[in-house]
């Protein structure tokens, strides 16, 4: 599937950051920009100019080293100027390389080490129902990071507590930092997994606009227990060099010829 | 003090609707008055400390003040990552009452056993941490604990712990309390220690020594310039804690000595657990023997500082 204008601009901004910090985790952040581009330009209710709105929907990223997909649609929804992503891991950036809450305007929560997400997001969802709020929660997990523990702890809980306001993203590129999930540690059967853990569970191709407008138009998919969705993704996306290359997971030391064939990707 | 603590919490409860309850799967009946009051605020959340610690974090970033129970070491070794991620990188007022501080789990061996939470709790930056002594003080402690805005560790110990705050003491977060003054000595002491080191103090006076005991609640941020204040005119200071030596109190006035006043450093003398595991079951009594953190052991050590 080819990229459209608005998904090569918000690649375009993740790699002006990387060109800004000279590294990034490019495999990671490409393969959730469409999954954050529906769910900001779509789904969720924030307010770039308020963005302790008590209402809003909360979205966290989990998977913290995919920061640079999310600094691109925060600067391009006004979190914060889009000129200040060149800042990137630079010493006294707000932008660093993993996500922090009360540095980064519209981050709501300092995640980087894995499995973290999920339990926050849990604990946040049960805090909206205990306030009377209509927000919802959306955790995104990467593959990898749903080797956690942590995170089928959380999955039990959230099905106990019923919690239809949360649903859990999967961005499921198939890749970790060693190589396949399948060869790392197997997740199959993810979709089973959630379902015996008590979710409601669809599936969706990651990269797909209007599959994904369609998938989270269905939410929440119960009243009665919390959604999931398994999106599956490209590592790398709309980079050919990178795609499916576990060596694009995280790269440093990028030189100018690096960044120009990347810029080529997205005339 | 358990039950005091748990007491409280669901007092606090009553005029706070920000205070939560979670528990991990802790005994039949605990805080069930309170789960039938506010049933909305009460959870038990089975055998996932990681989560727990998380959940909480989730809800105290949406102005919620969790107060989270269960065994001390499941508290601190188990979801260390989750305490210095969730809960002290986002500084949040999360409440981590930790039961069986030391030796209380002496029969359940080495796995039950918290004897370096101190030190690692204390290790992590906005980390308050604190070990009342009794169940007074324990009270006291923590109705001054909903508006303090950082996370906090508080250790309990066995409970039916000899009773031996004041409420003329007042217990102050941040704040050292001499419970006793002496012109020949003092023990720095934490948790229950301070009874074992006022009983000393009394056996030392039967031998014409004349020992004070300053009682430090709060660990972090340790009260160094009180601290200091009680043991600059003695002779001798014996810290005393049922933790390792490593890492705890002792370490605490020796780190804040040397950086404020190292002539102070060579009168001090500290008894704690070695920097081994419990090799032993029993009780709790019997493995404080076995540590040698007895009375017998505080007086010796203070004579033999004293005479130099």
């Amino acid at each position: 599937m080819s990229l459209d204008d608005r998904s090569k601009l918000l690649r375009r901004y993740v790699v002006d950051a990387m060109r800004g910090g000279g590294r990034g985790h490019l495999g990671s952040s490409m393969s959730m920009i469409e999954v954050l581009r529906v769910l900001y330009d779509s789904v969720l209710k924030f307010d770039a100019l308020d963005p302790e709105l008590a209402d809003r929907d909360r979205f966290i990223l989990s998977k913290g080293h995919g920061c640079l997909a999310l600094y691109a649609i925060l600067a391009d929804k006004g979190f914060f100027p889009v000129s200040e992503l060149e800042s990137f891991c630079l010493p006294t950036s707000r932008l660093g390389g993993h996500p922090e809450r009360g540095k980064v305007p519209g981050v709501e929560a300092s995640t980087g080490a894995l499995g973290h997400g999920v339990p926050i997001g849990v604990g946040i969802s049960l805090a909206m129902r205990l306030q009377k709020r209509k927000s919802r929660v959306f955790v995104l997990t990467g593959d990898g990071e749903i080797n956690e523990g942590s995170n089928w702890e959380a999955a039990m809980a959230a099905a106990k507590h019923k919690l239809s306001n949360l649903t859990v993203l999967v961005d499921y590129n198939k890749l970790q930092s060693y190589g396949r999930t399948a060869d790392v540690l197997d997740l199959e059967p993810l979709s089973d997994k959630f379902k015996s853990f008590g979710f409601i569970t669809h599936e969706v191709d990651g990269h797909d606009i209007s599959a994904l407008e369609k998938i989270f138009k269905k939410l929440p998919f119960s009243k009665e227990a919390p959604s999931a969705i398994i999106c599956h993704t490209v590592k790398g996306k709309g980079f050919p060099f990178a795609e499916g290359n576990p060596e694009w997971h995280h790269k440093s030391g990028l030189t100018e010829d690096d960044f120009r064939k990347m810029y080529e990707c997205l005339q | 003090m358990r039950k005091t603590a748990l007491e409280c919490i669901h007092k606090l409860a009553q005029v706070d609707e920000r205070v939560v309850f979670i528990g991990s799967d802790l005994g039949p009946g605990v805080l069930d008055k309170m789960k039938v009051e506010f049933p909305a605020r009460f959870f038990m959340e089975g055998v996932s400390e990681q989560y727990i610690v998380g959940m909480s974090a989730g809800l105290a970033m949406e102005g919620f003040i969790p107060y989270v129970n269960t065994i001390a070491t499941f508290l601190t070794r188990r979801c260390y990552e989750q305490v210095a991620v969730d809960l002290c990188i986002h500084d949040l007022p999360v409440r981590l009452i930790a039961n069986g501080g030391g030796g209380v789990y002496a029969p359940l061996g080495p796995t039950h056993l918290a004897i370096e939470d101190i030190a690692i709790m204390r290790a992590l930056p906005n980390m308050t941490v604190v070990a009342p002594c009794d169940a007074d003080e324990m009270n006291r402690l923590m109705m001054s604990t909903v508006d303090w805005p950082h996370p906090m560790y508080i250790r309990l110990g066995k409970g039916g712990d000899k009773v031996v705050s004041k409420e003329e003491f007042g217990c102050e977060l941040g704040k050292a309390i001499q419970m006793r003054s002496g012109i020949d000595g003092v023990f720095v002491t934490t948790g229950v220690m301070t009874q074992l080191a006022l009983d000393s103090a009394d056996l030392l006076k039967e031998k014409g020594i004349d020992v004070g005991v300053v009682h430090v609640h709060t660990l972090k941020p340790f009260d160094a310039e009180g601290v200091i204040e009680a043991i600059e005119r003695v002779k001798s200071v014996v810290t005393v804690e049922e933790h390792i030596v490593n890492g705890g109190l002792g370490t605490a006035l020796l780190e804040s000595c040397s950086e404020q006043r190292p002539d102070l450093l060579g009168k001090i003398a500290r008894i704690g657990i070695s920097d081994k595991f419990a090799t032993e079951y029993g009780s709790q009594n019997s493995l404080l023997k076995h540590w040698g953190i007895t009375s017998d052991k505080l007086v010796n050590v203070m004579m033999k500082k004293i005479r130099g």
